[in-house]
């Protein structure tokens, strides 16, 4: 098993010296990316309040000209779970405001934080942003498609989803978030909402060498309540009968004892 | 300091729910109410989600009417008889609240029906104890005594059939107008998440002309069974009670009802009724001011169902 990891590091060591040697075998070889998560969950205790999670990567075959010039770009993006969602439109009724038009979406990530290495618009173009669904901005909201609306209502709504989500802190752009360590490590932080939805996460990260999109990677990241406030939310849903007669109980003792704690007559 | 609410799945700061919840038992302990009609207002200001504000203010609520009633017994000033009566219009009102409840959820109106039932009873309640209590001021200011109840003075509620004596508020009444008030109340309570505190202390006194001293205990008896009702349906049928919040917010509640009550007792009756229905009012305009000024984002979100 050695022996063979050993014989394949060997080949790609001789590879990437053959690669810089000549510009031909480059595209023979192009660049791949790697990512690492210092952790592989997020605990979310009583004194959660949003944490950065860092990751690392590496850009593989790097060539070292195009590093050297800075030309290599890494997006990396952490998207919760996805999740349908109303959005519900406010319109004012015999002077009073009331919810009246929505529109349902599909698959929604509840939660969409981006690093960069620089400004949008420095990496690539809208028309590929748009393609990989990548940014607050270009990412697909999936409409639901079930009532039949016109395309300016439904992207109207489309840009309300994205507004809300950013103004909740829910979806986050950081732009430089990503830095170059060397020629082809870098390291990535990513922005935990305090709110963030519990479940499993994807970490995406794509390159792009001279404005043009090379290779995506994704791992996983699992959020999850700890042991105590997993077991509230697990018996508020499980042994709903018991939970609410325990909130009674936990009312009354609390008013019993504050009464004997705090009396003033 | 932060703290995670499981429930509502957000993190918020713990102080801020202490003293909130201070606050509220502080002005809850001086005028006799549970302080839920503040609380649940106060909740979805700070950004809960309306729905577990609701059903976690009725949570709430239970300690603080609970701490009250404890000193009431001890006084002798809860009539357990009418309580009771008013107890099972209470849970057939509370029943059906909480049913309508749900609906509203799933026709995304609840909020919009939360915050005018909120500005509706508050403006109404708040605005007749004003008109009231300044009365009142006005006459002892005059000298004249004030006279709540009359005796030999009756109105239509006491011509209803189906009478029956209530020793300890000196009372022989039907029991149709209370059953229908306690029905009232407990259909308020499960959409408002209040335990009706502010409606149930003036319709005591005002309809049913139960003596002041027994109204406070009597109503903080029916609000702790209310409310708790309440509190295990929400709990049952929608999973939205939030012990982590409830519990900040009650340590705070009890601790400022005891002093509040103390501050009470340094007040006459009509300045505490004054004072609650400006407080009242206030509340009211300040839901009925989010209703007609043009919010400042015109869209919201919810977690649709899942197919």
């Amino acid at each position: 098993m050695r022996r063979a990891a050993l014989s394949i590091l060997a080949i790609t060591i001789m590879s990437l010296g053959f690669a810089s040697a000549t510009s031909a075998q480059q595209t023979a070889n192009p660049e791949t990316i790697e990512i690492g998560l210092s952790m592989d969950h997020v605990m979310i205790t009583a004194g959660f309040s949003g944490t950065d999670l860092t990751i690392f990567g590496a850009v593989d075959n790097a060539d070292p000209f195009v590093s050297r010039q800075g030309r290599y770009d890494v997006i990396v993006v952490l998207e919760g779970p996805a999740r349908p969602i109303v959005v519900r439109e406010k319109e004012r009724v015999a002077g009073i405001w009331i919810n009246l038009d929505s529109y349902k979406f599909l698959n929604i990530p509840m939660s969409y934080s981006v690093a960069t290495t620089r400004p949008f618009q420095d990496i690539t173009d809208p028309a590929s942003y748009k393609q990989l669904s990548l940014g607050v901005a270009n990412m697909y909201l999936q409409p639901s498609g079930e009532d039949f609306r016109s395309n300016v209502t439904i992207e109207r709504f489309t840009a309300a989803l994205r507004e809300l989500k950013q103004t909740t802190g829910l979806y986050t752009q950081r732009i430089g978030g990503v830095e170059f360590l060397s020629q082809n490590l870098f390291r990535a932080t990513l922005r935990v909402s305090p709110d963030v939805p519990v479940g499993t996460h994807r970490a995406r990260a794509f390159l792009f060498k001279n404005g043009v999109f090379v290779r995506e990677t994704s791992a996983q990241l699992a959020i999850l309540k700890s042991g105590f406030e997993r077991r509230v939310f697990e018996a508020a849903h499980q042994h709903s009968v018991l939970y609410g007669v325990f909130a009674v109980v936990l009312a009354m003792v609390t008013g019993w004892l504050g009464r004997v704690l705090f009396r003033r007559d | 300091m932060g703290i995670y609410l499981p429930i509502a799945e957000m993190a918020v700061n713990v102080f801020v729910l202490l003293a909130m919840g201070a606050a509220v038992g502080f002005l809850s302990g001086m005028f006799g109410v549970g302080g839920g009609f503040l609380i649940t207002p106060l909740l979805i200001f700070y950004n809960i989600p309306p729905a577990i504000a609701v059903a976690t203010g009725a949570n709430q609520v239970i300690a603080a009417s609970f701490s009250g009633a404890l000193s009431h017994i001890k006084r002798k000033t809860l009539d357990f008889k009418l309580g009771t009566v008013l107890l099972i219009g209470g849970v057939v009102g509370s029943t059906v609240g909480a049913y309508v409840y749900a609906l509203l959820r799933a026709l995304g109106q609840l909020d919009l029906f939360i915050s005018l039932f909120y500005v509706v009873f508050l403006s109404a309640v708040g605005g007749l104890m004003l008109v009231e209590s300044l009365n009142a001021m006005r006459k002892t200011r005059a000298g004249i005594a004030p006279a709540l109840k009359k005796s030999g003075q009756h109105n239509w509620i006491h011509r209803l059939p189906l009478k029956m004596r209530f020793r300890t508020s000196k009372l022989f009444v039907s029991i149709i107008p209370i059953l229908a008030l306690g029905a009232g109340i407990g259909f308020l309570a499960a959409i408002m998440g209040v335990g009706g505190g502010f409606l149930m202390v003036p319709a005591l006194i005002y309809l049913l002309k139960v003596p002041t001293n027994v109204v406070v205990g009597t109503s903080l008896f029916q609000i702790i069974f209310v409310s708790a009702y309440t509190t295990i349906i929400h709990a049952v049928a929608n999973q939205s009670v939030d012990v982590v919040l409830a519990f900040c917010l009650m340590v705070g509640g009890v601790a400022g009802a005891q002093y509040g009550a103390k501050a009470g007792q340094k007040l006459r009756g009509e300045q505490l009724r004054a004072l609650l229905a400006l407080l009242v009012l206030a509340v009211g305009l300040r839901l009925a001011f989010d209703l007609f000024v043009e919010p400042n984002n015109v869209y919201s979100l919810t977690a649709a169902e899942a197919e």
